[in-house]
């Protein structure tokens, strides 16, 4: 089949971009979304033009690399992929396809269609974690936990980390990222001791980056491609009120002898 | 086969003395240490933080060295590791089915075909039940039953229940757990993170590895860095394969960079072909997709019995179809190993009885299970795995059987390392796939997660400071030593030498082309005549390459086809070492099948008395064969014997 793309593109940082079209035929349906960008871009590099640049690397939908606003929706149409995970056959002979970067404050563009996530990484680092050393820890069937909760943690442990809440979000909020972790850290028992300090450190690292407040829209949810549910909003919600009331910091000890 | 060889001394893997189970304890007894204050001192670069890197880089930071850890993606949570699907091993017994840390050791031996190293795959084994404690104290959601215990599946090539999953998901949730870690120490500022760096060249000072040269991949800025140690945990190399079920950015650019500067390069023929993957589709094909082993637990492999059979699957009565690895295999049945199963599969198609529009696929059926436990049961077990596999087939595994063919998966091969992971060069360790240890000529799977978290958590964190016990005064590293500015610049150069080509041909061509004989002559089966020849092809894609590969744009951005060029560049290289090494060993083991080395039943046949060692190669130049080093492999435990599943 054959398409028109109409792909952002944008030199640098700094640099002004546009929307510039380019046709792209005999494309086949069981092709990928991103198999059908490198036949542009190795057509592009024989013509002696600089290739489209797109961030991409499984492939199968699990590192959370690919990124692309595809006709207005985070990853393109369709529920529960991402964007390397659509085909072609969700596409129709002579449609248009519009192809953007992530937009948000918190993730500025650095060349066409890669943006600067590295925000979420500096709200793992505020406390998204359990301080534990590698060493001896007791033996990993010393605590049970019960399946649902195991469960439950799981699901929310599945966030990839590629943004789409945000890019979604009229807000541009990352709360569904941030209580995904919340929400997964806590409901394990190996998660309880910290979970006061790491809902409000990284609630203040969410908001230093710049993210938007969330006011509901929930189209988040809709669009994340592991279906995580906003109920973990809501319970980051409840942990942090809980937390900011109740939360006093440890006496910085002075070690003696 | 003088000309492709030449031999010269012996490569001691420095092993401790005493009994295989006390090796380990006796040697963390009695390595040297370096003392807190100390530790301050003494700089470690990272390369990669997969699994190995991220928990080597998070554990040394906590003893409290300095670490600076890089990785290419544009975060560590990125890294391949998190695509791992299956699951990870670990000689808990919590099945109470008999397994202990010898099984697991000797499943492993047995696994490789008896080509890896007794001292560390025993340590391996030992070590890997810390790592599902540390993982559970990390918060790593596994899979729990209705007690709230840890569940357990089983993997091929064994008989008890080892391995230790989180859905389909395993390598995420390990990788998370890791990247956890590791950012705590980054948060704590004990770990310095470069993402978006790709390193281009290792720095030795007085024959030490005291560097590397990397590139800003956002600014195209080339920096020097330096440390007392540098660790390289950045995978393996299937790519080279153009076709793979690795992701896009899996390279062997930093190995090959070592191993230009002296490293031994160990095993590279030694490649897995993993049976279960979704068939290519057609030349636009970018990157192949793995359908999880655990599949074979419950999924019945088959083709029809009748040759160019046209009938869908399911119109084919029970009596009319193959169970071959059944039939072949009646002890281990559909859990054969990886190497037996995918040769299982080249066989039947080979021989006519493939299925699908290609015709380069068998069966992977689920009837049976469906009917036992419903599909939701099966939904429970393998939902996300049916999923994906719908949504790239546009086929619903419910209700026709999967279409599977083998696809490259994991390199056993890697640079060599000894006991400590040290590798030849002083001072260099390596990690995870991008070292050659444990798998020997075929690794089970499940096991390439413990073994990088076991390397990473367990094993160099105490071998390097064994090193460094002696840095303890040397101070800062300079960057200003000649050695850096000579590799700086030559990295320079060899970037400005692709952007300035005039050529025509994108660098995926080369890519292509180069997977195509990779595959063709140094995949499933080997013969002698198609490995030379394949040297000679790969010799002159090399030489066209460099004449005609074009790469717009410049050095100082952001500039994916230049990533790519020097990536190629390196697989081309490394293409011709392996089929030099395939060449060599006139044997079959493990994922190495020479087809002139086979039993009458077609299975593969070893060389003990000639090819009982690890081969060691050291670079002489593009182009010019390797030199060969030899580590003969000394088993003092367990008996070698041909590897029976039948
Ligand atoms: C689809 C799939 C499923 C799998 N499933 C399983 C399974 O169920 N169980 C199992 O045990 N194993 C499995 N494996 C194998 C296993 O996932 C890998 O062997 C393992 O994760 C490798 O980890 P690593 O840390 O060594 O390397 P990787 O995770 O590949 O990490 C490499 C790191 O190095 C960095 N890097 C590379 N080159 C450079 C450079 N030049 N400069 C800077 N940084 C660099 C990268 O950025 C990355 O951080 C699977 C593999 C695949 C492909
Ligand atoms: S490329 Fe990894 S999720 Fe799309």
């Amino acid at each position: 089949m054959n398409l028109k793309l109409k792909i952002w593109r944008q030199k640098g940082p700094k640099a002004e971009g546009k929307m510039v079209e380019y046709p792209v035929n005999d494309v086949s349906p069981d092709m990928s979304f991103l198999e059908m960008l490198d036949v542009l871009n190795d057509h592009l590099v024989e013509k002696g033009d600089e290739p489209v640049a797109f961030e991409h690397d499984c492939r199968e939908g699990i590192c959370g690399s690919c990124s692309l606003y595809i006709n207005g929706e985070p990853h393109g149409p369709g529920r529960g992929i991402t964007t390397c995970q659509l085909h072609m056959r969700s596409f129709k002979e002579g449609e248009t396809v519009y192809i953007e970067p992530w937009r948000a404050k918190a993730f500025p563009i650095i060349k066409d269609l890669v943006t600067d996530r590295s925000a979420f990484d500096r709200i793992v680092q505020s406390g998204g974690f359990i301080s534990v050393n590698t060493g001896s820890p007791v033996d990993a069937n010393a605590i049970p936990i019960r399946k649902e909760s195991a469960d439950e943690a799981f699901d929310a442990a599945t966030c990839i980390g590629c943004g789409a809440c945000v890019a979604s979000c009229k807000n541009a909020s990352a709360m569904l990222f941030v209580s995904a972790k919340v929400s997964h850290l806590s409901l394990l028992p190996q998660g309880q001791p910290q979970a006061k300090e790491r809902v409000l450190a990284m609630v203040a690292q969410m908001d230093a980056e710049g993210f938007g407040n969330c006011t509901n829209t929930q189209a988040c949810e809709v669009e994340c491609p592991k279906g995580i549910s906003i109920e973990h909003i809501a319970r980051m919600n409840r942990e942090y009120l809980g937390a900011a009331i109740s939360y006093s910091p440890p006496k910085a000890t002075v070690g003696g002898d | 086969m003088s000309e492709y060889r030449k031999e010269t001394s012996e490569l001691d893997a420095r092993a401790p003395e005493g009994p295989l189970a006390e090796k380990w304890t006796h040697h963390k007894d009695h390595v040297r240490l370096v003392s807190p204050g100390n530790k301050r001192r003494i700089d470690i670069i990272v390369v990669g933080t997969g699994l190995a890197g991220a928990s080597a880089a998070a554990s040394l930071a906590e003893m409290g060295y300095n670490v600076k850890a890089f990785c290419f993606q544009d975060s560590p949570r990125r890294a391949h590791s998190i695509a791992a699907q299956g699951g990870i091993n670990a000689a808990k017994n919590y099945q109470n089915d008999g397994d202990s840390t010898f099984r697991l050791f000797y499943d492993t031996i047995k696994g490789g075909d008896y080509r890896s190293r007794e001292a560390n795959v025993y340590r391996l084994a030992e070590v890997s039940t810390h790592i599902i404690d540390q993982c559970v104290a990390q918060g790593v959601p596994f899979a729990r039953d209705y007690g709230g215990l840890l569940d357990n599946r089983s993997f091929g090539g064994v008989q008890v229940s080892r391995t230790f999953y989180a859905r389909g998901q395993t390598g995420q949730q390990l990788l998370l757990g890791a990247y956890s870690a590791l950012s705590k120490m980054i948060g704590k500022g004990g770990v310095k993170m470069y993402n978006r760096h790709e390193m281009l060249d290792l720095v030795k000072v007085d024959g030490k590895a005291r560097g590397i040269i990397a590139r800003n991949l956002i600014t195209g800025e080339i920096e020097r860095h330096s440390a007392h140690a540098v660790i390289l945990a950045t995978g393996g190399y299937g790519n080279v394969f153009f076709l793979s079920t690795n992701a896009m950015g899996s390279n062997v650019t930093a190995n090959w960079k070592a191993h230009k500067k002296g490293a031994y390069f160990a095993n590279p023929c030694f490649t897995q072909i993993h049976p279960t993957c979704i068939p290519v589709s057609g030349d636009h094909q970018s990157k192949l997709t793995l359908m999880s082993e655990s599949l074979r637990n419950d999924g019945r492999i088959w083709v029809p019995k009748q040759k160019g059979d046209t009938r869908k699957p399911n119109l084919i009565p029970e009596d009319e179809r193959d169970y071959y690895l059944e039939r072949r295999y009646p002890a281990f049945g559909n859990l054969v190993p990886r190497d037996v199963a995918s040769r299982a599969a080249k066989e039947r198609c080979d021989a006519g009885y493939g299925v699908g529009a290609s015709k380069m696929a068998v069966y992977l059926d689920f009837a049976d299970i469906i009917k036992r436990i419903g599909a939701d049961g099966v939904a429970a077990k393998y939902g996300n795995l049916f999923q994906m596999y719908e949504k790239i087939t546009d086929e619903n595994p419910y209700e026709v059987p999967m279409r599977i063919y083998p696809a490259v998966h994991y390199t056993m091969g890697g640079l060599w390392v000894d006991y400590n992971l040290m590798s030849n060069v002083e001072g260099l360790y390596v990690l995870g796939e991008a070292n050659f240890s444990d798998h020997g000529s075929n690794r089970l799977g499940a096991s390439a997660l413990m073994q990088g978290l076991a390397d990473g958590y367990f094993v160099v964190p105490y071998t390097v400071g064994d090193y460094l016990a002696d840095d303890i005064r040397t101070g800062p590293i300079s960057i200003n030593l000649p050695e850096f500015e000579q590799a700086e610049k030559a990295v320079k150069d060899r970037l400005a030498a692709f952007v300035n080509n005039k050529g025509s041909k994108p660098v995926d061509y080369y890519h292509r082309q180069l997977g195509k004989i990779v595959w063709e002559q140094c995949g499933m089966s080997r013969n002698a005549e198609g490995l030379k020849q394949a040297i000679i092809d790969i010799n002159a894609l090399r030489e066209d390459f460099y004449k005609n590969v074009r790469v717009p744009g410049g050095v100082n951005e952001l500039n994916q086809e230049l990533e790519k060029a020097g990536r190629v560049a390196d697989f081309i290289e490394l293409g011709a070492l392996m089929c030099q090494d395939a060449l060599d060993r006139n044997e079959s083991c493990g994922g190495h099948f020479r087809e002139e080395f086979q039993t009458p039943e077609g299975e593969a046949l070893r060389d003990d008395d000639n090819y009982a060692y690890v081969a060691a190669w050291e670079y002489q130049g593009a182009g010019v064969p390797a030199i060969l080093h030899k580590e003969e492999l000394v088993y003092e435990n367990i008996k070698m014997v041909q590897r029976s599943y039948k």
